[in-house]
């Protein structure tokens, strides 16, 4: 009783610690995300920089215009396309590394630990600006190790097959370690003796990976897998810094687009897409909420 | 030395050779030696592009594109730096990316901190409400907000200055999230004894609660400054003079307009923006790990 008493004479302090977010939050997060529903459905355009009320709505057709639009059909493929193929690959490497790493066989755990985890701190436009170069066709550090090899490899970032694989490797390059990191965390949650305990009932390596390590890993693979989806679908620096996009939109993303269109002053337009992307990053993760939950 | 500490910290059963064998010898058993070196080949190819962009940086352009590469320069020079320094204006860029990255650490963290402590510890009215608000935009993308961001920003006749740089970010629900969490930790004996001694609210935020959270404050510092200083999105579309570009925006625009094949310059840039982080990672690594593993799996 006398705590709630305290606590009810707390209620304007506590609103003192609250307020210097609380309008902040209000002015630069609640108005935009309620502003960019509006401006999804009315014509905004450039010229209505200044006088943003005076603008018709029309409706879903930003959003009809954008589904129709060849270019940002190409864009949502090539996004899918990207999510699809970077994300598992970067799971799939992360998990097999924070294994690795786990096992008590490995000599400089913590060498390893930072080795993969430094990329992960790098600015994305850096280290765009650098894997051009490592995949410049003539004379790049790849296509010369493979030419080594008797490999004649690609024109990479300008190759239409090719680009966006080359996207995906970089993609994947600068991620692994944040979720190895976590998985390695989770991992070590695991308890010794459920690995022994199956051992004496003669499980294997792989059984034992399959029936301990992935179910007890779930929530934490649940939560590695959301947050590289919710990157990877809103991936724009990498095309940005490496391709413009090209050659020929074949690298060119759905945040890409959206960028685009605000910089022709389509804000509208831009808005309803920014729209799509958000309804797909909710869907994406709630799919992996299903997959991934921990079964009951 | 180190191997022996290792050692001992990571000491388990392994899974194939249960019995207690000799450390030294399994540790050196075929089976060990390959997936070390598996793991060093990814390690060269994880740390590799950060060491070529290091080192390059101070090789004359028609090294660069030696192959194989040189690991030390034949050639040392500093000419990209100097030219990056004195006619590229990255000095400015550079000092822009500071001031706003430690504007965004030291507002964020600390006003993530107060509400958090408001919402975990305090009853006030609208408590549940805001909270329910917060928690509603901690999946909101950068990406969904910035055109209307960009039209409120420009109402504001604030385009082109710190203060768009700084402001919005300095409303981050993650870190208010991350706040709460650990201040629910805090034992409610705590900060009663501190009232009964005779502290005010303020007082008890900054001389009980604030020293008991130090560890989520420096994640979040942590994150929140790298955030900042990686950021490319916003800058890009809040700033148009280039004496408020910041070092990603400078880059970008530089690598795509007509220094484009400008390698060694470009590498430059490059490492100017990587090498300062890549120096505090190495040196706070083992607090910076362990902070985003909790915050994984809180």
């Amino acid at each position: 009783m006398a705590i709630s008493a305290r606590r009810r004479r707390t209620g304007l302090a506590a609103w003192g610690f609250a307020l210097p977010f609380t309008i902040l939050f209000a002015v630069f997060m609640l108005v935009p995300v309620a502003s960019s529903l509006y401006m999804a459905f009315t014509d905004m355009h450039g010229a209505d920089l200044r006088t943003p009320w005076a603008v018709n709505f029309v409706g879903f057709d930003n959003f009809a215009a954008a589904l129709a639009d060849p270019k940002f059909q190409q864009a949502a493929g090539n996004t899918l396309y990207f999510v699809g193929v970077a994300m598992p690959l970067t799971l799939g490497i992360a998990l097999l590394l924070a294994v690795l790493l786990n096992s008590g066989l490995v000599w400089f755990r913590s060498v390893f630990r930072v080795g993969f985890y430094a990329p992960v701190v790098t600015s994305i436009v850096a280290v765009a600006v650098v894997w051009r170069f490592l995949l410049q066709p003539d004379f790049g550090i790849v296509n010369s190790a493979l030419g080594l090899v008797g490999i004649d490899g690609p024109r990479w970032l300008t190759d239409e097959v090719w680009a966006m694989p080359s996207l995906i490797m970089m993609a994947t390059w600068r991620n692994v370690g944040y979720s190895m990191v976590i998985l390695l965390a989770g991992l070590q949650g695991i308890p010794r003796d459920l690995y022994e305990a199956s051992a004496i009932d003669g499980a294997g390596a792989v059984r034992q990976f399959r029936s301990i390590t992935v179910p007890l890993l779930r929530p934490t693979l649940l939560f590695c897998a959301v947050i590289t989806g919710i990157g990877y679908l809103q991936f724009f620096e990498e095309p940005f810094v490496m391709t413009q996009g090209g050659p020929l939109g074949a690298t060119n993303s759905v945040a890409y687009e959206v960028f685009n269109q605000f910089g022709f002053g389509n804000y509208g337009l831009s808005a309803a897409m920014s729209y799509v992307l958000f309804v797909a990053i909710v869907i994406l993760s709630y799919l992996q909420f299903r997959l991934l939950r921990t079964e009951k | 030395m180190t191997v022996l500490t290792e050692r001992s910290r990571t000491r388990r059963p392994t899974r194939d050779q249960p019995s207690e064998g000799r450390p030294a010898a399994r540790r050196f058993t075929p089976r060990a030696i390959l997936l070390n070196v598996v793991l060093l080949l990814g390690l060269a190819a994880s740390f590799g592009p950060l060491v070529w962009m290091i080192v390059s940086s101070i090789k004359p352009e028609g090294e660069i594109r030696q192959f194989p590469p040189t690991l030390f320069p034949e050639q040392p020079t500093w000419d990209n730096y100097t030219e990056l320094f004195a006619t590229l204006d990255f000095p400015r860029f550079f000092a822009n990316s500071v001031v706003v990255a430690l504007a965004v650490t030291v507002g964020s963290v600390l006003f993530s901190a107060m509400v958090g402590y408001a919402l975990a510890k305090l009853d006030f009215p609208g408590r549940r409400v805001l909270f329910l608000l917060i928690m509603g935009t901690l999946m909101v993308p950068g990406m969904v907000t910035f055109v209307p961001l960009f039209v409120l920003v420009a109402n504001l006749d604030l385009i082109n200055t710190y203060a768009a740089l700084i402001l919005p970010f300095l409303a981050a629900p993650f870190g208010v999230f991350l706040m709460r969490q650990f201040m629910l930790d805090i034992p409610d004996e705590l900060l009663d004894a501190a009232r009964v001694d005779g502290a005010g609210e303020f007082r008890t935020f900054f001389a009980v609660v604030l020293p008991q959270t130090k560890p989520a404050l420096a994640t979040l510092g942590i994150l929140t400054f790298l955030g900042s200083w990686n950021n490319f999105l916003w800058p890009l579309v809040a700033v148009q003079s280039a004496d408020k570009y910041t070092l990603p925006v400078a880059l970008a625009l530089y690598s795509t307009g007509q220094n484009t094949v400008q390698y060694g310059l470009l590498v430059a840039g490059a490492t100017v923006i990587v090498l300062p982080i890549l120096i505090v990672f190495l040196a706070l690594q083992r607090h910076i790990v362990q902070g985003i593993s909790t915050t994984g799996l809180k």
